[in-house]
């Protein structure tokens, strides 16, 4: 048995969630390989093989996989998944994009966005925004499975000396182009894998308001989120989501201000170990998860916490 | 040409999900059932390029039991000329939606298919990825912008980061996002003129297709619930608590 892991990576460093998947990787047994494919991803194939637990590290360089084209990288993931008996990927907007391609064409299931290993064809993911979890079975010769990082520890990223292997891939399918990327900026640390994160709801009123929050996760070294609500009302944008159909997080300390708690939003947040919620309705369903709950006005109550901090530091 | 949008007939987003006591999966008897969200969005943008000019004909197809046909009816109503139902009782998993989906495009040859990125049931997201794949077409996953131009199709995608656009040789598969559009509601005329439109209901076997499921479901439980409701009366009272009780900051 061997299990091999697609890296989620930027050519330059890997995404935090690789790690995540490789916890995953461990936890199923067998050998752990990770495939970096990409172009002159040389940086992120050296990060791939100092992570503890990691045997072997598959390097594909070709311009065809700079960009994670989800057409050319299933076909590159195919060539190589005869060999072995899981093939995983993180989920994110990559893993998500072109693992499913990679299931059909070997005509096996997918499993998606497992939250758990109960044994090496057995694993527990979560559907209905997180309100039940399926225990699911797999009888399919390779099991393809993507993996929700909030479920696994992060492997450790020293230590490790993985042998790194250049392989060749079939390339361009010639189906898509990336032709360009808007990237939010963004100092601070990425949402999935911050240590805090602070979010606004439809409460905060406006995008400008979310700089009160900004203030307040600058002093904590959090990440910034928000409610399905606030995208939607066009206060910020779309990769700020926290929820069902956006980012599932599981900091360990999780801030939601203004946001009520909508079944979707709990989705993307109530694994975090610690919850505060400040909200001026008493009576909003985000009381009910909140570890730590203050009722009252946002707009006294963030410049406040703000000031607090600031004068505790 | 053609647009083929697919629609999930799934439990309504407002209805809290219950666990069947044997644990064999959730309560759908007596539930408030909709179309998934993400495949209205589908529907939606279907009709807005048929409205530009841009496409002759929206086909909503639906799979799974017979009372999928009050979904179609809703893309119907919206404004969908004419639906598919492939009729089955047994469980569909992505892989088999894919290949029925995959059978009934080739016998329509639509130039673009819409479908949700996720169904809000079973939070898959595989379906879309899964049939271009099988079709072995190009994809749009995640889209927030879509543009036909003239060599194909320009994709802006919501991606962990922000958004990226990919060009795309038609046909192609796209799965939409929140942002893609607003979906319209369905007037009470319209609702009463899609009764009078079509639905060609055929079985899977026609299709030639094994829908049998794949994974095996051992069981669905609830997840453990979360202690919460504490409140604390002041700012410097929560600090207090996250620094010397929780010790988290």
């Amino acid at each position: 048995m061997s299990v091999l892991v697609v890296a989620d990576h930027d050519n330059a460093a890997l995404k935090s969630a690789t790690l995540n998947t490789v916890t995953a990787a461990v936890a199923i047994g067998g050998d752990v390989h990770v495939l970096v494919a990409g172009h002159n991803a040389a940086a992120a194939t050296q990060a791939a093989a100092k992570v503890a637990g990691v045997a072997k590290v598959l390097h594909v360089d070709d311009e065809a996989y700079g960009h994670g084209l989800a057409e050319n990288v299933a076909a590159l993931v195919v060539k190589l998944a005869e060999g072995y008996s899981h093939v995983l990927a993180p989920a994110t907007s990559f893993g998500k994009n072109f693992l499913p391609r990679v299931a059909a064409l070997l005509d096996v299931a997918q499993i998606s966005e497992i939250s758990a290993v109960v044994s090496a064809d057995t694993f527990v993911r979560p559907i209905y925004a997180g309100n039940a979890l399926a225990t699911v079975q797999s009888a399919d010769r390779i099991k393809v499975i993507s993996v929700r990082a909030t479920g696994f520890a992060a492997a450790v990223a020293e230590g490790g000396s993985a042998a790194v292997e250049t392989v060749g891939g079939p390339g361009s399918a010639g189906l898509s182009s990336f032709l360009r990327a808007e990237l939010s900026k963004n100092e601070r640390p990425e949402l999935t894998s911050a240590r805090i994160v602070i979010s606004g709801g439809r409460g905060m009123q406006s995008g400008d308001n979310f700089h009160l929050l900004e203030a307040v996760a600058d002093k904590l070294g959090a990440a910034v989120g928000a409610s399905r609500a606030a995208v939607d009302a066009g206060f910020v944008p779309n990769d700020y989501q926290v929820g069902q159909t956006g980012k599932i997080v599981a900091p360990e300390l999780y801030i939601a201000v203004g946001i009520s708690g909508a079944i979707q939003h709990l989705a993307g947040m109530k694994d975090s170990k610690v919850i505060v919620a400040i909200n001026k309705d008493e009576e909003a369903p985000i009381f009910q998860i909140a570890d730590y709950g203050l009722v009252g006005d946002l707009f006294k109550l963030i410049p406040e916490l703000d000031a607090e901090l600031a004068k505790r530091k | 040409m053609k647009v083929l949008v697919a629609v999930k007939r799934v439990i309504d987003y407002n209805v809290k999900i219950r666990v069947k006591a044997d644990r064999t999966g959730v309560e759908t008897a007596n539930v408030k059932m909709s179309m998934n969200p993400f495949d209205e969005i589908g529907v939606e943008e279907a009709l807005r390029l048929r409205e530009a000019g841009k496409a002759t004909e929206v086909i909503a197809v639906s799979l799974g039991a017979q009372q999928c046909q009050e979904t179609i009816r809703t893309a119907l109503a919206m404004g969908a000329d004419r639906g598919i139902l492939v009729q089955t009782d047994v469980e569909l998993q992505p892989l088999a939606v894919a290949k029925l989906l995959k059978a009934v495009i080739d016998k329509e040859q639509p130039g673009l298919v819409i479908l949700g990125k996720q169904a809000i049931d079973d939070d898959s997201n595989q379906t879309g990825q899964m049939l271009a794949a099988l079709l072995g077409w190009s994809q749009g996953t995640f889209a927030s912008k879509l543009a036909i131009t003239d060599d194909g199709l320009e994709v802006t995608r919501e991606v962990d980061g922000g958004l990226e656009t990919v060009k795309l040789k038609t046909p192609a598969v796209i799965t939409t996002d929140l942002r893609l559009n607003e979906p319209r509601y369905a007037s009470l005329p319209n609702i009463m003129k899609a009764k009078k439109k079509p639905i060609d209901v055929i079985a899977p076997d026609a299709l030639g297709v094994d829908p049998a499921p794949r994974l095996k479901v051992l069981k669905v439980e609830e997840p453990a619930k979360r202690q919460g409701g504490k409140k604390v009366a002041s700012v410097q009272e929560l600090v207090d608590k996250l620094q010397n009780e929780a010790r988290v900051i």
